[in-house]
């Protein structure tokens, strides 16, 4: 018993990068919900992002999806960037408006 | 032990030991500066997984320009005393706590799964075939993709331009 868990550990396979993934997601979504700061919440969303990846391309390697899993993350990293654009642009606009990126002080709607 | 394991139990302590720094920081500027090693420790583990181009495009596109991205703006909408650089945190109990089961339900789902394995082949860099796609079937979502960065850099311009007659 002791050796095959030593021997998997030894040995890194699909289950260990979506592990770590798994991890990463979390941390991304307490990024995500436990900040108040809006450029920490976006930070979060990379995180999210890039373990979404990870899983892509562990699949990619240790699956038959092959190349096409690398082509997805390929795409999403694209739509990543222009994500952040768009984001910060809205964020720098907010804080022309609001003068505080604070998410509990922008509540003009009311929502 | 072989080295790539070695290696990849030493890149996912760097991607998991700065993601957690950057989520427990309060210091804004340091959890931006964490997330470029998180990110370069992702990147680390894509070339163990021998995606080497997607790793090259990681390094490009998130340490290159969406960190700087996130940089500037931590610098356009903070005023300039360092109190400010400070984050607070709402909510930190039902935050861990939804966050932490969605992290043992994953790893639960991951673990009991019985994934349909391939052995992977040792392979050459990734660059020609991924290129090869996509001029074939890809080219579609390719050229769609050149639209959409098109289009949201120039909404971001218009957006962050000031105007002068603004009141």
């Amino acid at each position: 018993m002791e050796s095959t868990f030593l021997q998997w550990l030894a040995e890194p396979g699909l289950t260990h990068y979506l592990m770590v993934s798994a991890i990463l997601f979390s941390l991304g979504l307490l990024a995500v919900i436990s900040r108040k700061n809006v450029i920490m919440v976006l930070m979060g969303v990379e995180l999210i992002l890039n373990s979404a990846n990870l899983n892509f391309i562990a699949f990619s390697r240790f699956t038959e999806l092959a190349l096409d899993g690398q082509m997805i993350a390929l795409f999403v990293i694209i739509i990543a960037a222009a994500e952040a654009a768009v984001a910060l642009a809205i964020v720098l606009n907010i804080y022309n408006r609001f003068k505080t990126i604070n998410l509990n002080d922008i509540s003009l709607m009311k929502g | 032990m072989e080295l790539s394991a070695i290696l990849f139990y030493v890149f996912t302590l760097l991607t998991l030991g700065s993601a957690a720094y950057m989520v427990f920081s309060k210091n804004i500027v340091n959890a931006a500066f964490a997330l470029i090693f998180s990110l370069s420790g992702v990147a680390a583990l894509y070339v163990l997984l021998y995606a080497d181009f997607i790793a090259a495009t990681q390094i490009l596109v998130y340490v290159g320009g969406i960190l700087i991205l996130i940089l500037f703006g931590i610098m356009l909408t903070t005023l300039d005393f360092t109190e400010n650089l400070k984050t607070v945190t709402v909510n930190m109990l039902p935050a861990s706590l939804l966050s932490g089961a969605v992290a043992v339900l994953l790893l639960y789902v991951f673990l009991s799964a019985e994934w349909t394995t391939i052995v992977p082949a040792d392979r050459d860099g990734t660059m020609y075939d991924l290129g090869m796609m996509l001029m074939n079937e890809y080219l579609l979502p390719f050229q769609i993709a050149g639209v959409l960065l098109l289009v949201a850099i120039i909404g971001a311009l218009l957006m962050s331009t000031r105007h002068k007659n603004e009141p």
